[in-house]
């Protein structure tokens, strides 16, 4: 017998939690794509060395983060590093987690966007003698960016809608809280439904923006400095 | 505990994982096609629906897929057991992804390959089959391999819902042990082998399957 009895007082009643919610989940995404630029920036750059020393760990690396699942990372990092003496909160677990988890992701796109610079650009560098910080910050850099834009959008819309799994940490995100709201209630049907309908909003916006950036992006890149 | 005491129950973990990823797989690839086929060619509101359907589950993530269907469908009076309920959300979630691939490779095909298919009298259902279909597949074999890991990796949330898997094992057993380090090592190292075998059989694949390929010289 299927009828669908949505209860639209519980609605109004659970949404202004659920909206708060949401600004954990956006402020974890948030500061963890930042870190996952930033770690997937250096991992990149790292891979590049000529060191096989240095460039081989980083591969294996890389690779292990990304074939684990982020679950077991979470867990990890929250139930493992309190024996070294770091007991970190769910927050900084997660930004942590999803940070190196996608940074992972992102050094390989931002390795292919580094190596779909043409050679005679490095080699212009080097002829007019600039240093390595110099030709990666001012050549580089400015011109692989464009390439890198669209995949880096889609990955940081990938984290967001990973962040549900920071639930199982008892971060009060979006999930969390419904999933709260509910057992309180005895009534899931709204609060997850309202969830789902949310993160569906947020991620066709980011969408949208990710395609807007891309559109207008110049197409030889913009100075970094 | 000892490692040779953990390895055992891990393993029994890994080993409901296998068979979820296992039960998933073809939920999966069987939605991808038929999902992205429709999108193709099917008739305005079917394709409308496959449309919907791909965005849905694209949009929104794979652990709320999951609890809805484990936790409100109840609601529905359609009563699933935590098993069911993760076969058919993670099938459903890399199905959609499956299909946006399904769709890229059959776009990919040139374009003559159809016309060609038209000039010499094909009917449309033997066009895709005999024609576009064999051509496109072998450009869906890399993605499909990273979706199926994906798929692997997106079984841990399962462990959410109360299965026994590996990544729910684990949480218990260092919950119960407190040697949380060797644990959670061994289950990510477990996952890692997993994922490196995947990859290895679906490179197998992509080159055992190209062998046509080859020969034709349609590829270098």
């Amino acid at each position: 017998m299927i009828e669908l009895d949505w209860d639209w007082d519980f609605t109004w009643e659970v949404l202004p939690d659920l909206l708060n919610a949401a600004q954990i989940t956006l402020l974890a995404t948030l500061l963890g794509s930042l870190l996952a630029i930033g770690v997937g920036l250096a991992l990149s750059l790292l891979r590049r060395s000529p060191s096989r020393w240095i460039s081989w760990p980083v591969y294996w690396v890389v690779e292990f983060v990304r074939s684990t699942p982020l679950l077991v990372q979470i867990f990890f990092l929250y139930y493992v590093m309190p024996e070294f003496g770091v007991s970190l909160s769910p927050m900084t677990t997660g930004v942590l987690a999803l940070g190196a988890h996608y940074g992972a992701y992102l050094s390989e796109v931002f390795r292919s966007g580094i190596d779909g610079v043409e050679k005679g650009q490095w080699e212009a560098a080097r002829a007019l003698n600039l240093s390595q910080f110099i030709t990666y910050r001012d050549i580089v850099l400015p011109q692989a960016l464009r390439a890198m834009i669209p995949a880096t959008g889609n990955y940081i819309i990938a984290m967001f809608k990973e962040t549900p799994q920071l639930s199982a940490i008892t971060l009060l995100e979006m999930l969390q809280t419904a999933k709260i709201l509910g057992s309180e209630n005895f009534r899931y049907l709204e609060p997850f439904t309202l969830v789902g309908l949310l993160y569906l909003a947020f991620s066709i916006v980011a969408a949208l923006g990710v395609h807007q950036i891309e559109r207008r992006f110049p197409k030889e890149g913009f100075s970094l400095r | 505990m000892e490692l040779s005491e953990l390895t055992p129950i891990l393993l029994q973990g890994a080993w409901i994982t296998l068979k979820i990823l296992c039960l998933s797989l073809p939920v999966a690839g069987a939605l991808a096609f038929i999902a992205g086929l429709t999108r193709l060619f099917a008739p305005t509101p079917l394709r409308q629906m496959a449309r919907v359907y791909i965005e849905f589950f694209r949009g929104t993530s794979a652990l709320i897929q999951l609890y809805w269907i484990y936790f409100v469908l109840p609601f529905f009076g359609l009563n699933l057991d935590a098993m069911t309920a993760s076969v058919i959300a993670l099938g459903l979630n890399i199905g959609a992804y499956g299909a946006e691939v399904v769709r890229g490779s059959v776009l990919a095909v040139p374009k003559g390959q159809y016309e060609a298919a038209v000039a010499l009298n094909f009917t449309p259902w033997s066009r895709l089959w005999r024609i576009i279909l064999p051509q496109s597949l072998i450009n869906m074999i890399p993605p499909f391999g990273n979706l199926a890991i994906e798929l692997m990796k997106a079984t841990s949330l399962v462990s959410l819902i109360t299965i026994g898997d590996l990544t729910y094992k684990a949480k218990t057993l260092a919950d119960a042990t407190l040697q949380v380090g060797e644990i959670f090592g061994l289950v990510l190292l477990i996952y890692f082998v997993m994922a490196q075998a995947m990859a290895f059989l679906f490179r197998w694949l992509e080159a055992r399957l190209g062998r046509g390929l080859d020969r034709g010289g349609l590829r270098s």
